[in-house]
C-alpha cells in the first residue's frame, strides 16, 4: 500500500513552543512519537529532545531551533500488578491518567509534584519532589526499570545501580528518550486527606513545627508571606485518611476553569498580591484548622484553574526555586525573604518545605537534604536583578536552583550548582539537547 | 440506554480514535476485538485494556483494505467473541491529493481504503446483524464527505460515498431497528494530521471518541464532532459554487 499517506516520516512541524513559565519563546519542530515501535525521528541536522507536558517553566523543555519529541501520546499502560502496585506504563502518561487509573484501585503515586499535569517521564527527567520528600525521597527512588531509546537507534532496558539510570533519572531528557517507565505505587485506604493547617508567625515557628511534624505527617509544606510580614504564612499537613471506608472515584470529570486571556500585567502587582496574602492569612482565623478534603484540592490547588500561568500576562512568569543545607540554611532562607521583602517584588506563591535526607537516584537530582523556598514573579528587569541576588545568598551556602524552574541562571552557578554535570556529560546523547543545556553549560 | 456490555469489533483499532474509543467500551465490559494489519501496535492496545479491565481482547491482524480477505478475517472475528453485537468501522487514510490527481492509480487506493473496503466490511456487518436481527454499525467518515473541495476530493467523495452508502444500509434495517451511524469529525489531532499545523480547530481523539460513544447510546445516526461542524459544514454545503470556487481551501 505505499504511497497512502503514511506520513509519519516527517520531519515534524515548526511551532513556537512554550514552557510554563512562557518565558523564553522558542520556536522548533514538534514531532508526535506515537508508538514505541517507531525509530526515533531525528530530522538531519538538528539536535531533539522529549518534550512531555511542558510543565517545568524554563527552557529545559524546550530545544531553540531544533526539534522536541511530543510523548503525549504515549500513554498506554503496559501492565498493572493489582497485588503489589506495580505500575508499568509508557513516558506520556500523566499523572492525571494515572490517578484516575490508580486511586479506585487503592493506589496512590508515591511521589507528586503541585500539578497533576505532568508525564510520567517529565517526572523521572526531572526527578521531581513532593510534599512527602522528608520521608519518600523523590519520584526517581521509586522507578523500578525504564527504557531509553538513544540517537543511535539502541535501546536501553535500565535498571537502579546503573550508571545509564543514575544518570538518566533527573537527567533533563539528555541522555535519550524514555519509552516507558515502571513504579512503584503506595497503597492508600480511600481518596481522604486529613489536613492540619496552622497560622505561623515567623521561620522560628516553620522550623519548629517541621520538626514536630516530620516523624508523624507524610505531607508538608508551608505557604509564607513575602510582601506584608516576611515569614509569617500557614503550615500544612496532611497524612492519607484511614478512617473511612474504600470509596470510588466519583465519576466524571471535575469542571475545570480556564484562564480565557493573558491578564494585564498589573493584575498581578505587588498591592493586589499582597491583599491577597492578606486574606488568605486572615482566611485562617483559629490558630489550627483540622479538615478531612479530597486529595485533589489537597495536592494540586491549582489545577483547578487551568492555564493559570496567563495570569502573568505576556512577559510570563518566573520561578525560582532553591535547595539550602542544614549548615546556613535557616540563616539563608531568612536572608532571602528579607532580600525579596526588601526588594518591593511580590512573589505570588511562595513556598517552603524541609527536605529529607534519602539519597536522590539521580546524579543530578536537585532535591537533597535541607530547606527547600519557592518563589515566583512576573517576569521583569528588576526581578531579574534580585534573582541574581538570591542566586549569591544560596551559593555562599553551598545551595542549588531547581533546572525544572530556571529560565535564567548563569552557566558558572549552574555548574557551581552541579559539580556532577562533567560526568554526567559524558552520558549525555550525541542526538539530544536542550535550551537549557546549551545556556548552561555553553555560556 | 447506555452501550455496555457487547461484543465489539473495531476495524482499524490502531487508529487514534479508535484507541480511545476501545478504552470506553472496554471500561464498559465489552468484549473487544481488536482488528489492525500491525501485531505489535494492536498488542500495545490490547495490553492498555487488559490493565485497565477484566474484559475479554481478541486480536486480528490483517489488511483491512483488502476486501479478499474480509470474509475470513468476519469469520475469525466472530468466531473469537462467539458472535458480534456492533462493528465499527475505524481505519482510513488521508492519501497525497497531489499524487491522485496527477495519477489515478494513487486516487483509487485512496477510494478503495475508504469507500470500497470500508463498505465491504459494513456489508459484512449488515447481512450479519439482520440475520440475528440485532447489532450496531458505526463507521468514521469526516466533514470532508460533505463538500467536494480541490485539496481533497479523493479523501473527501472516498467519505462522502460512505455516508451515502450508510444511509442506505440505515435504511434497510431500520425495520429491525438496528442503528447505523456515521460519524463526521472535523480535523482532529492524529497520525494521520500530524503534518498540518494545529489551530483551535483540532480536537483531541479523547473527545471525538466520547462523541462517538455518546451517539452510540443515544442511537444516533449522524454526528458531527464536535457538534460545532454542523453548522460549519452547513454554511459551507450551502455556498454558491461561484462563491466557493473562490474560496482557496
Ligand atoms: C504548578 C506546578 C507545580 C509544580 N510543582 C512541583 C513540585 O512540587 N515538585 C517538583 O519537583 N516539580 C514541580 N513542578 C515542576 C514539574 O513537576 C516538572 O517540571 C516536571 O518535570 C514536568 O513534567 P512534564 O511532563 O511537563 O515535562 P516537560 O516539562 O515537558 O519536560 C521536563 C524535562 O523532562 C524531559 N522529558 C520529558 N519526557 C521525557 C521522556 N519521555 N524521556 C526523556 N526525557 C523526558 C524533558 O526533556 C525536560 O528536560 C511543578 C510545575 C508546575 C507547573
Ligand atoms: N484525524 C482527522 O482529522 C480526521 C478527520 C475526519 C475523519 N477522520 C477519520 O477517522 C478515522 C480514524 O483516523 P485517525 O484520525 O484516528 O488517524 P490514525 O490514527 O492515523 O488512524 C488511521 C488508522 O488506519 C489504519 N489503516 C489505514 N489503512 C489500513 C489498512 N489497509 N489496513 C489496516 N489498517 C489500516 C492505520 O493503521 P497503521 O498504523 O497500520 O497505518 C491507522 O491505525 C479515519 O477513518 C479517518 O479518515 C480523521
Amino acid at each position: 500500500m505505499h504511497g497512502l499517506a503514511d506520513r509519519r516520516g516527517h520531519a515534524g512541524i515548526r511551532v513556537t513552543v512554550e514552557s510554563w513559565g512562557r518565558y523564553p519563546k522558542t520556536a522548533q519542530r514538534v514531532i508526535s512519537r506515537e508508538w514505541r515501535d517507531e525509530p526515533l525521528a531525528i530530522p538531519a541536522g538538528l539536535s531533539v529532545l522529549a518534550h512531555g507536558m511542558g510543565r517545568s517553566y524554563g527552557d529545559s523543555c524546550l530545544n531553540d531551533g531544533n526539534a522536541v519529541i511530543s510523548t503525549r501520546r504515549l500513554r498506554r499502560i503496559l501492565e498493572f500488578d493489582p497485588a503489589e502496585g506495580v505500575l508499568r506504563c509508557e513516558a506520556g502518561m500523566t499523572l492525571d491518567e494515572i490517578l484516575d487509573f490508580c486511586v479506585p484501585r487503592g493506589w496512590f503515586p508515591p511521589v507528586t509534584p503541585g500539578t497533576r499535569f505532568v508525564t510520567v517521564g517529565g517526572a523521572a527527567a526531572n526527578d521531581v519532589h513532593g510534599k512527602n520528600h522528608h520521608v519518600a525521597g523523590c519520584f526517581g527512588n521509586f522507578v523500578r526499570a525504564m527504557e531509553l531509546l538513544r540517537g543511535d537507534g539502541s535501546r536501553h532496558v535500565l535498571h537502579p545501580g546503573q550508571d545509564l539510570f543514575r544518570a538518566t533519572i533527573a537527567g533533563l531528557g539528555l541522555t535519550g528518550l524514555i519509552d516507558w517507565v515502571e513504579f512503584q505505587l503506595k497503597p492508600i485506604g480511600n481518596r481522604w486527606i486529613d489536613v492540619e493547617t496552622i497560622r505561623m508567625g515567623g521561620l522560628d515557628e516553620f522550623f519548629a513545627l517541621s520538626r514536630e511534624s516530620e516523624p508523624s505527617w507524610e505531607y508538608l509544606v508551608a505557604w509564607v508571606d513575602t510582601v506584608v510580614s516576611p515569614g509569617r504564612g500557614l503550615f500544612i499537613r496532611g497524612n492519607h485518611d484511614t478512617a473511612r471506608e474504600p470509596s470510588a472515584r466519583t465519576a466524571g470529570k471535575k469542571p475545570a476553569l480556564r484562564v480565557p486571556f493573558d491578564f494585564p500585567s498589573f493584575a498581578l502587582g505587588r498591592f493586589s498580591i499582597g491583599a491577597f496574602n492578606e486574606l488568605f492569612y486572615r482566611k485562617q482565623l483559629r490558630r489550627v484548622s483540622r479538615q478531612t478534603v479530597d486529595y485533589e484540592p489537597f495536592f494540586y490547588p491549582l489545577d483547578s484553574l487551568l492555564e493559570w500561568n496567563r495570569l502573568y500576562g505576556k512577559a510570563g512568569l518566573l520561578q525560582w526555586q532553591c535547595l539550602v543545607p542544614w549548615a546556613g540554611g535557616p540563616e539563608a532562607v531568612a536572608a532571602l525573604l528579607k532580600e525579596t521583602h526588601r526588594s518591593g517584588q511580590a512573589s505570588f506563591l511562595t513556598v517552603l518545605k524541609t527536605m529529607g535526607s534519602k539519597p536522590a537516584a539521580g546524579m543530578l537530582s536537585f532535591a537533597g537534604p535541607g530547606i527547600t523556598l519557592a518563589l515566583d514573579f512576573q517576569r521583569g528587569g528588576e526581578t531579574l536583578k534580585l534573582l541574581d541576588r538570591l542566586d549569591s545568598i544560596i551559593a555562599e551556602v553551598g545551595g542549588r536552583l531547581y533546572p525544572a524552574k530556571d529560565a535564567r541562571m548563569s552557566g558558572a552557578s549552574f555548574r557551581e550548582f552541579y559539580p556532577k554535570w562533567r560526568e554526567f556529560e559524558w552520558f549525555r546523547d550525541p542526538a539530544f539537547s536542550s535550551s537549557f543545556w546549551r545556556r548552561v553549560t555553553e555560556a | 440506554m447506555s452501550f455496555a456490555n457487547r461484543r465489539v469489533l473495531i476495524v482499524g483499532a490502531t487508529s487514534a480514535i479508535a484507541q480511545d474509543v476501545a478504552r470506553i467500551l472496554a471500561g464498559r465490559g465489552c468484549a473487544m476485538v481488536l482488528a489492525g494489519r500491525r501485531a505489535e501496535r494492536l498488542e500495545a492496545v490490547a495490553a492498555d485494556l487488559r490493565a485497565r479491565t477484566a474484559t475479554a481482547v481478541h486480536l486480528l491482524e490483517g489488511d483491512l483494505a483488502a476486501i479478499d480477505g474480509h470474509d475470513k478475517l468476519f469469520s475469525r472475528a466472530i468466531a473469537a467473541a462467539g458472535g458480534l453485537d456492533a462493528v465499527i468501522v475505524a481505519y482510513g487514510v488521508l492519501g497525497d491529493q497531489k499524487e491522485a490527481a496527477a495519477d489515478f492509480a494513487r486516487g483509487r487506493e485512496i477510494l478503495d481504503a475508504n469507500f470500497t473496503s470500508a463498505a465491504s466490511w459494513v456489508s459484512l456487518a449488515a447481512n450479519l446483524f439482520e440475520r440475528q436481527g440485532s447489532g450496531h454499525i458505526v463507521a468514521i467518515g469526516s466533514v470532508a464527505g460533505d463538500r467536494g473541495r480541490k485539496t481533497n476530493y479523493f479523501y473527501g467523495a472516498a467519505k462522502g460515498a460512505l455516508d451515502l452508502f450508510l444511509q442506505g444500509v440505515r435504511h434497510r434495517l431500520a425495520p429491525k431497528g438496528i442503528p447505523v451511524l456515521c460519524v463526521k469529525p472535523g480535523f482532529v489531532d492524529t497520525p494521520m494530521t500530524a503534518h498540518i499545523p494545529k489551530t483551535p480547530m483540532f480536537a483531541s481523539p479523547a473527545e471525538i471518541a466520547q462523541g462517538i460513544v455518546a451517539a452510540m447510546d443515544s442511537r444516533k445516526s449522524v454526528v458531527y464532532l464536535p457538534g460545532k461542524w454542523r453548522l460549519v459544514m452547513f454554511v459551507l454545503r450551502n455556498l454558491p459554487e461561484f462563491v466557493f470556487n473562490k474560496l482557496n481551501i
